[in-house]
């Protein structure tokens, strides 16, 4: 059943719920790192400074790649949250991230042409682990639906716990945080520059920048999604490894793509046929 | 009487058409006949079509076995002395040893059995059918089209090479007369004498050009495709001594898996290697040589559907058997391996090649598990990948023309220099694995299909790693093309008509499938499903709705680039701080320029074909001998 009420909400309400989550990540590596930091509101700041500069481009197309990277990883949320498919959602976040990297294709620069390979090497990197998930859910709840999982009774995480290990892994590629922030970071120590993004600049750098609020909501909420039978633990849950993600962040150098690709891939084989064997048999398969 | 003229239409028409222009020297005429017999066999398969899509399945029994028979076994054995002539004149003893064996074995079921089989009906019509006359009667008539441009820019490009045009449509219209025959035969024999005339024609249209390489990968072809056909031969040997007198699709399907077993293991092998499975898949890669329609037309679109068309008529024979299982395998590890090899070709027919051999594995192994649910997915899979690989392969063969090259790196900044091929070849590109385009609805029907199946969380892991193998080649493709270049020169112009016409046709239909395949699945597919399995599968209301609205915005968004815009300062890109050229030439001292060469990520390491390739035979290869073994052990069933 898809609720539009919900969808909505998630269209005005993420990108705020988004920045103050990035402001507090800020805040908090801040403090691991001795410094005070900047405000917790920094992120809208930063966003505010962008729209107020000049849109300058390598070529028109890039602005109708950023517009349709935005719509698309708003439409993934909102149907996300509304209680969608969760394999179209997905699918969905596949074409938004898709239009990122064509973006950055289209500049035909280097720095942004080695990111957005790098980009698509995290994409293949954690799309089998994704998928993975989603077949576990649906293995545990027998839904796809995410309202019915978010609204089952059973334990989800307690019945795919190696695929939540699994997922976990590779939400800090889909976080873009350290060690598999290989394509672009919101660090500096970027040894391709600003990698996927980095011959966007002023208002459509301002729009990557809300599109990101909107999926790291998006995470938080497919993170709930295991915990979905227990509200309190859930929430508990999403900001105990959002908490550790920053955390993973900051005590982890970058490392080459080959290594997260092989780990990611390593880590979903030895999950996916494990965790899904075992509940295959102990449903009594043949 | 009215359905029987229909389908003897379908399957003599082409046959006309080819005779005409064997005899036609004058281009005018050729593309007089073509374009109107295309015309021709396009309207009246959607006319089959429209007068039997609710009908279900019908048998046509007006057409005798008998003289029909004989005929077809004279004339598979001119083809027989034909191939062994040649086979002998090239030293080809692998195709010799296999036309003999083959021959030998007909002329042994002509002579011992033939009299004592009675087909009833030997054509017939039904959901499935119609769906395959479909993609042969408006695509393979699209790509005829297309072929009058390409060809003609050939030989005036060519001019060394022996332009036997005439005998290349001609073939080409005979082919399009044996799939016709293919997919309307009831009667196994007579899908077998179809299924070897394709093989014939795949020979010939491959080593059209006469080059050494095209000869050797014809000959190449040929013995694998042989191969197949003494499996069908040896299974039609079977099914006369074991079966009964049972010869018809129908009637074996009817009569219960046990004894359909056998054959059915040896028509599905025969299957895997007319759609180029693993360890068979070098000859599809390799006839990539021949001009791009035959690329387009028999291997991507046509014939190699014609191995899984028979593979998933077969699958409720096959499900929830071992050697179901085993055949499900193989197109999961075929998928999986040819994905992978992708990514490290550079040459864009070699990529569209290896992303058809896994397509066509993907189908396979949903036809093994031959659940409904699978099989589903499989005819989806058959119908969109028929669209976008035909599309995509057109599309490579006139940028090639124009730039003179098949690498993908050459293509950089095609959006520029063809912005409406290139814009085409992103549709097809789409087409292929981006949401909400039908390749995508098939993977994710697979997806639920495997879930339900036996183990089918082994096929479910498979599914995904290849799922993600193939965003990043089909992505890093797209990226070339679009990228834009500032010093390139539009040179779109010289596109011949027939070749605009079939491309535009083909993306148009791209767009307008994955719009009603909501009701292609409720009137085709679903009936087909209740008949064969009692059960039918869709997607639900609201998964539909919300793929519709993703479609909306995407054809929507694309038009915001008619909108007037501002137009704003541009920048070059960022090089470091460099000196550069905005056509980012770096300046280096004593004033020399360097130019900036941005190449794709191959992989090389990893996914290295011939690597990769061996892993595959080899485990296709035991794969395929379990199943034999498991198959002739008696009954085994999961």
């Amino acid at each position: 059943m898809i609720s539009i009420v919900w969808a909505i909400l998630f269209v005005f309400v993420a990108p705020v719920i988004g920045g103050l989550v990035c402001g507090i990540d800020r805040k908090i590596t801040a403090h691991m790192q001795g410094r005070v930091g900047p405000s917790v509101f920094q992120p809208f700041y930063d966003v505010g400074k962008l729209f107020e500069k000049e849109n300058a481009v390598v070529n028109e197309t890039q602005i109708f790649y950023v517009a349709c990277y935005i719509t698309f990883m708003v439409f993934t949320g909102a149907l996300f949250f509304a209680g969608g498919d969760l394999l179209l959602v997905i699918f969905a976040l596949t074409l938004a991230q898709i239009f990122l990297v064509l973006g950055a294709f289209s500049a035909n620069s280097p720095y942004s042409y080695v990111g957005a390979e790098r980009e698509l090497l995290q994409i293949m990197a954690y799309e089998p682990m994704v998928i993975l998930t989603a077949v576990g859910m649906f293995v545990a709840t027998r839904s796809f639906n995410v309202g019915e999982i978010a609204a089952s009774a059973t334990p989800v995480v307690l019945l795919i716990p190696g695929i939540f290990l699994g997922f976990l892994y590779t939400l800090t590629i889909k976080l873009r945080k350290s060690p598999f922030d290989i394509s672009t970071s919101h660090h500096a120590h970027q040894e391709i520059v600003k990698g996927v993004t980095t011959e966007f600049s002023g208002p459509a750098l301002g729009l990557i920048e809300i599109a990101h609020f909107y999926e790291t909501v998006f995470l938080l909420g497919f993170i709930y999604l295991f915990f979905g039978w227990n509200p309190l633990v859930g929430v508990i849950a999403v900001i105990v490894i959002y908490l550790l993600e920053i955390l993973v962040d900051n005590t982890n150098a970058r490392v080459k793509w080959q290594l997260a690709v092989k780990s990611s891939w390593l880590i979903a084989v030895i999950v996916g046929v494990i965790n899904l064997a075992a509940l295959y048999f102990l449903a009594g398969g043949v | 009487m009215q359905l029987a003229q229909l389908l003897i239409f379908l399957i003599l028409f082409p046959l006309i058409a080819a005779f005409f222009l064997l005899l036609a020297k004058k281009d005018l005429e050729r593309d007089w006949i073509v374009k109107l017999s295309a015309l021709v066999i396009g309207v009246v398969s959607v006319y089959l079509l429209i007068t039997t899509f609710d009908k279900g399945a019908m048998l046509v029994s007006v057409i005798p076995a008998e003289p029909a028979g004989l005929v077809m076994f004279i004339l598979e054995m001119l083809i027989a002395v034909f191939i062994l002539y040649l086979g002998i004149t090239h030293k080809k003893w692998l195709v010799v040893g296999l036309i003999l064996v083959q021959a030998v074995m007909m002329l042994y079921f002509e002579m011992t059995y033939a009299h004592a089989i009675d087909v009833q009906s030997n054509l017939f019509i039904d959901e499935f059918s119609n769906i395959l006359a479909l993609i042969i009667g408006i695509i393979g008539s699209l790509i005829c089209v297309y072929s009058l441009g390409y060809m003609k820019f050939f030989h005036e490009h060519h001019p060394e090479m022996p332009d036997k045009r005439p005998f290349f449509f001609g073939i080409l219209f005979l082919f399009l007369a044996a799939m016709f025959g293919l997919v309307f035969s009831n009667n196994i024999i007579w899908v077998y004498f179809f299924w070897e005339v394709t093989t014939l024609c795949s020979f010939l249209l491959i080593g059209y050009t006469k080059t050494e390489e095209a000869t050797t990968n014809a000959f190449n072809a040929l013995w694998m495709n042989l191969l197949g056909g003494v499996a069908f031969a040896g299974a039609i040997l079977y099914l006369a001594m074991f079966g009964n007198g049972v010869m018809g699709l129908a009637e074996l399907l009817a009569t219960g898996k046990v004894v359909a077993l056998i054959p059915a293991a040896l028509i599905g092998f025969a299957g895997l290697t007319k759609a180029a499975q693993l360890p068979f898949s070098s000859w599809l890669v390799g006839a990539m040589v021949a001009p791009t329609p035959v690329s387009a037309l028999l291997h991507s679109s046509t014939m190699v559907k014609a191995g899984v068309y028979i593979i998933v008529r077969l699958a409720p024979v096959f499900q929830s058997t071992f050697t179901g299982y085993m055949l499900a395998m193989v197109g999961a590890l075929t998928f999986l391996i040819a994905s992978g090899i992708a990514i490290s070709q550079s040459n864009a027919k070699r990529v569209l090649a290896y992303s058809t051999i896994a397509n066509l594995g993907l189908i396979v192994a949903c036809a093994g598990i031959g659940t409904y649910e699978a099989i589903w997915a499989a005819i989806l899979l058959i119908v969109f990948h028929a669209i976008s690989k035909s599309l995509l392969f057109l599309a490579v063969g006139t940028v090639e023309h124009r730039i003179k090259s098949r690498e993908i790196d050459d293509m950089n900044g095609l959006i520029v220099r063809m912005p409406k091929i290139a814009a085409m070849m992103v549709i097809g590109i789409a087409g292929m694995f981006l949401a909400p385009f039908g390749m995508l609805i098939s993977k994710w029907a697979a997806i639920r299909a495997f879930i339900d199946a036996p183990y089918g969380f082994l096929f479910v892991i498979i599914l995904a790693f290849g799922s993600a193998i193939t965003v990043f080649f089909w992505a890093k493709w797209m990226g070339k093309i679009i990228a834009v270049t500032s010093d390139s020169k539009n040179v779109e112009g010289e596109v011949d008509p027939s070749e605009w016409a079939a491309l535009s046709s083909l993306a148009g239909l791209s767009f307008i499938t994955t719009l009603v395949f909501p009701m292609l699945s409720t009137k085709l597919l679903e009936p087909f499903l209740m008949t064969n399995y009692g059960q039918v599968a869709q997607l639900s209301q609201d998964n539909i709705i919300i793929m519709m609205l993703m479609l909306v915005l995407l054809i929507v968004l694309p038009l915001s680039i008619l909108l007037p815009a501002r137009k704003h300062r541009h920048l070059t890109p960022y090089m470091g701080g460099r000196t550069t050229t905005s056509d980012m030439r770096f300046s280096g001292s004593l004033g020399v320029q360097k130019k900036t060469v941005l190449s794709n990520y191959y992989l090389q390491d990893w996914f290295g074909e011939v690597k990769l390739r061996t892993w595959g035979i080899w485990l296709c290869s035991g794969l395929i001998g379990i199943m034999f073994i498991a198959t002739v052990l008696p009954g085994v069933v999961l």
